[in-house]
């Protein structure tokens, strides 16, 4: 058992993270990756949500009629992000404001309802509330990569301290305007995809489709 | 004792239903559907006040903000104190004596009896109701007022900015610009949250020589060259909905149907 919730938590980080070997919850690490404090608390909203998700509907996962399945998987989704949506407002304004509507969208994250029909349909609770866990660190582990040199090469700042001083406050760096828009995430996870395949070559996956030189004297 | 076997029995019965019977569909669906509205309803009750107290903070913080008075380090309540709260009456332009701690003005602005409905002419900036008084927040010296904060708001391109606007005491002269709340797309609407912009507004006048109404946002940038620059200022580039927008509420809000008689009976008062 201990040994099952060391995998699930430690396996979706690098060997099976949602991001870069699923390519789930992209939307997300495109739109609050501009800045590490947004990013931060992001990730722990969705760590927050797919873990208690899991749990609840693996606790139940029994009772779940088949035809109403993911309608009782968003049920609960969706109440667990409006709860995570009115803490944030009650505890962290500044930051809730921030993230307007991207802690709604959590209901929409890929992962979480991924990992609620993938795993948390098959598995028992508390195995499932570490997947999740594991999942959610897995996604927020890119999204502080990607975050961490959005902000550095965009602004010059890490959490909203001036790292290396900009050419329009006096210093010598000349911010990079493209890493603050949303396709620069795009180069970014694609970079850190590349390295993680690169490095672990069995998460290559083989090309669906290969093209073959036809010879002239086949088309004769 | 024989009712709790019997509520035994029957939840026993119905975890014991087949999970694809109709009836065990709809029993789950009811409960889950209970127990997930009374968890939301539950937080959003518990949570209510503490939300309203950061709005209430969040307003207070924009209004030292937009008079430049907002200091990190110091208390936003304490700071706030030396505001005086009044109620204009936009008509007439007098103070009306209505507690200001009970006034929500943009609640008054969707009540038929408290707002008046405002002709397309009139209704630059697509709000369609004014409400027929309006809070504003006095910053006074010596008995004379320094600053002046107005609320404003209006329609952009997505949805409804909601601002303050500060004038000087001459009540003639920008002091800031800042909006609270919109939702214009991050990055060109939403724009007019970035301080450099913000602060174009600084020192812009909003009356010329002959007393009119005179402030634009403009499409592109303003030549300081030429003459009428100091009512002029530089248009979001990727938002001209956004900042025709902005141009119009600020317009609508310091003109007749907006603040206008209230400004006009202030710099009367002044001379």
């Amino acid at each position: 058992m201990a040994n099952a919730i060391k995998s699930s938590v430690v396996d979706p980080l690098i060997d099976n993270n949602p991001i870069t070997l699923q390519v789930l919850g992209v939307c997300s690490a495109l739109a609050v990756t501009t800045n590490m404090t947004a990013a931060l608390i992001m990730s722990i909203a969705l760590t927050t949500v797919t873990a208690f998700s899991s749990a609840m509907i693996s606790s139940i996962r029994n009772h779940i009629p088949s035809s109403i399945r993911i309608i009782v998987q968003m049920t609960i989704i969706a109440s667990l992000v409006i709860i995570v949506d009115q803490l944030l407002k009650a505890y962290a304004y500044d930051a809730s404001k921030q993230l307007s509507v991207f802690v709604g969208l959590i209901i929409t994250n890929c992962i979480v309802l991924g990992r609620a029909e993938a795993f948390a349909m098959k598995n028992p609770p508390v195995l499932s509330f570490f997947d999740g866990i594991g999942n959610g660190l897995g996604y927020s582990l890119i999204l502080m990569i990607v975050a961490f040199f959005r902000e550095l090469l965009g602004t010059g700042k890490l959490f909203g301290h001036v790292v290396i001083p900009v050419a329009n406050e006096g210093g010598w760096y000349m911010p990079n305007g493209l890493m603050l828009l949303p396709p620069s995430a795009f180069f970014v996870i694609g970079l850190i995809i590349w390295l993680v395949r690169s490095v672990k070559r069995e998460q290559i996956e083989s090309a669906d489709y290969q093209i073959h030189q036809v010879h002239r004297t086949e088309v004769l | 004792m024989a009712e709790t076997n019997k509520n035994k029995g029957l939840i026993a019965s119905i975890l014991g239903l087949p999970n694809d019977d109709p009836k065990k569909t709809i029993i789950v669906a009811f409960l889950l559907c209970l127990v997930c509205s009374i968890l939301v309803s539950a937080s959003a009750v518990v949570l209510k006040p503490k939300q309203i107290e950061n709005k209430q903070a969040d307003i207070k913080k924009n209004i030292l903000a937009v008079t430049g008075l907002l200091d990190e380090s110091s208390d936003v309540n304490t700071i706030f104190e030396q505001f005086e709260v009044k109620i204009v009456d936009l008509e007439t332009g007098e103070y009306s004596d209505i507690d200001p701690e009970s006034y929500d003005q943009r609640k008054a602005s969707g009540d038929p009896a408290q707002s008046i409905k405002l002709s397309q002419q009139q209704d630059i900036a697509n709000i369609s109701r004014r409400a027929n008084l309006a809070k504003i927040y006095l910053l006074k010296e010596d008995d004379k007022i320094k600053r002046l904060v107005l609320p404003i708001h209006g329609y952009g391109l997505w949805s409804t900015l909601y601002g303050f606007v500060s004038l000087e005491s001459d009540f003639n002269t920008i002091g800031g610009l800042q909006f609270y709340s919109h939702a214009e797309t991050p990055g060109l609407g939403g724009e007019v949250d970035n301080p450099k912009w913000r602060k174009q507004w600084q020192g812009k006048k909003i009356f010329n020589d002959a007393g009119e109404l005179e402030i634009e946002v403009i499409r592109g940038h303003v030549d300081f060259q030429v003459e009428g620059s100091e009512h002029k200022v530089d248009g979001l580039s990727g938002a001209t909905l956004t900042s025709r927008g902005v141009s119009n509420l600020v317009n609508f809000w310091l003109g007749d149907d907006g603040f206008g008689p209230y400004l006009k009976k202030m710099s009367e008062a002044e001379k």
